[in-house]
């Protein structure tokens, strides 16, 4: 077990460790749904709220499959949880809202393959985080990886605007600025211990 | 600006199947899939290779079994059955790893379990190996692993030479070169791929209008 606060565990999932700027998880949607803020808003909203569930599945998981003694079969049951919640969060979305829904696309049934979902839930048994500690973890995981998603895509609207050279357009623009946001997001490593 | 063509049908060779993964439909530079761990574990060209060396294995083995099942796997589930089987090969990986070398798994972490979320497997299991018979199955891995492998390579040669001022943990500078620090940090991998990736746009736009 740990000392961390709750509250550090939070600002280092959110921000220190940012999920897609410092560990380079969740990096598909990342760059295929940041086009416009709107959409990105509510992919970042689905992402944290598989994120949660999932994450305390995985507590479930982890400890029955250490009473049991079968630590071979962690990876294959985290995603098969991850995959059934995906899927329920995609009827639910079909039902609630059929534009949004189309607008996601493709990228709502990926979001299975979404590594930082897999990521929250692997770390958080890999550092050892008690229930209340994992579900904290998953939460500023996902407002991390909305957060970085929001900021890119308005930066991505503004660029439409800009007269670029022709070869730089599409994802290596993207992958500057991203850079340059990891640069940014840099500067919160001051804020919790590491 | 990513095309696929491997539904191209009969007009595609042998050859052509193993080729194309490695230059024309590169994964990571043209395809752009797999960016997580493209990224994460391409600080230095050690950990870029064995990346790319497990990534292929996994990819090989899981295009072999998909495209042996591809006519006993319900359409319905399929998607789930391929996950399980990438799931299984990946624990193999992982535990083969951790008996070859525990520095090397160190250093890899968690990413190594995460090739089970590598888009690049799962899309060669629903996009290829499961309409096509085993050998040109093996015969695409090969080519997508390789053409991964080696542009995992490129990134994490580029970030360690210029990062650390080093090649596979041998010094290349004279005494008294500045390590460009950012190279190693997440921020350098991001500014790495792009260059790369402007550096291919420039060659394709070339050959275009030649």
């Amino acid at each position: 077990m740990n000392t961390e606060s709750l509250g550090t565990i939070f600002l280092n999932a959110a921000l220190v460790n940012n999920f897609v700027l410092a560990y380079f998880l969740g990096i598909c949607p990342f760059l295929g749904v940041s086009g416009a803020v709107k959409t990105a808003s509510k992919m970042g909203v689905a992402v944290m709220f598989v994120m949660v569930i999932s994450s305390m599945c995985a507590f479930g998981i982890h400890a029955f499959l250490a009473a049991i003694n079968a630590p071979y079969l962690q990876l294959i049951s985290y995603i098969v949880v991850i995959a059934s919640t995906v899927q329920l969060v995609e009827m639910f979305i079909k039902k609630m809202s059929p534009s949004l829904f189309r607008s996601l696309g493709i990228f709502l049934p990926l979001i299975t393959t979404n590594c930082a979902i897999l990521g929250v839930a692997l770390f958080q048994t890999n550092k050892g985080y008690g229930f209340l500690e994992s579900i904290v973890y998953a939460l500023g995981a996902g407002a991390g990886f909305t957060l970085a998603l929001l900021l890119i895509a308005g930066l991505r609207e503004q660029l439409n605007f800009a007269d670029v050279p022709q070869i730089s357009k599409g994802t290596a623009l993207t992958l500057f600025i991203a850079g340059i946001l990891s640069l940014c997001f840099m500067g919160f490593a001051g804020l919790g211990a590491q | 600006m990513s095309k696929d063509t491997t539904a191209s049908g009969p007009a595609a060779t042998t050859t052509d199947e193993f080729i194309k993964g490695l230059w024309r439909e590169n994964p990571v530079f043209v395809q752009v899939l797999g960016m997580c761990p493209v990224l994460a574990v391409s600080n230095t060209a050690e950990n870029a290779l064995a990346m790319g060396l497990a990534t292929a294995f996994v990819l090989l083995m899981s295009n072999i079994l998909v495209s042996l099942l591809r006519d006993f796997i319900p359409k319905q589930v399929r998607i789930a059955s391929y996950i399980l089987i990438i799931a299984t090969f990946v624990t193999v990986t992982d535990y083969a790893i951790q008996a070859i070398s525990v520095e090397l798994y160190k250093s890899l972490g968690a990413f190594i379990s995460l090739i089970v979320v590598n888009c690049l497997i799962l899309s060669r299991a629903e996009a290829f190996a499961s309409k096509n018979t085993v050998g040109k199955s093996i015969l695409d891995a090969l080519g997508m692993g390789i053409g991964f492998t080696f542009a995992l390579f490129c990134l994490g040669a580029v970030r360690e030479i210029l990062g650390n001022g080093t090649l596979f943990d041998w010094a290349l500078f004279p005494e008294g070169f500045q390590n460009w620090i950012v190279m190693i940090l997440p921020a350098g991998g991001f500014f790495t791929l792009a260059a790369w990736l402007l550096i291919i746009n420039v060659i394709q736009t070339r050959k275009i209008k030649s």
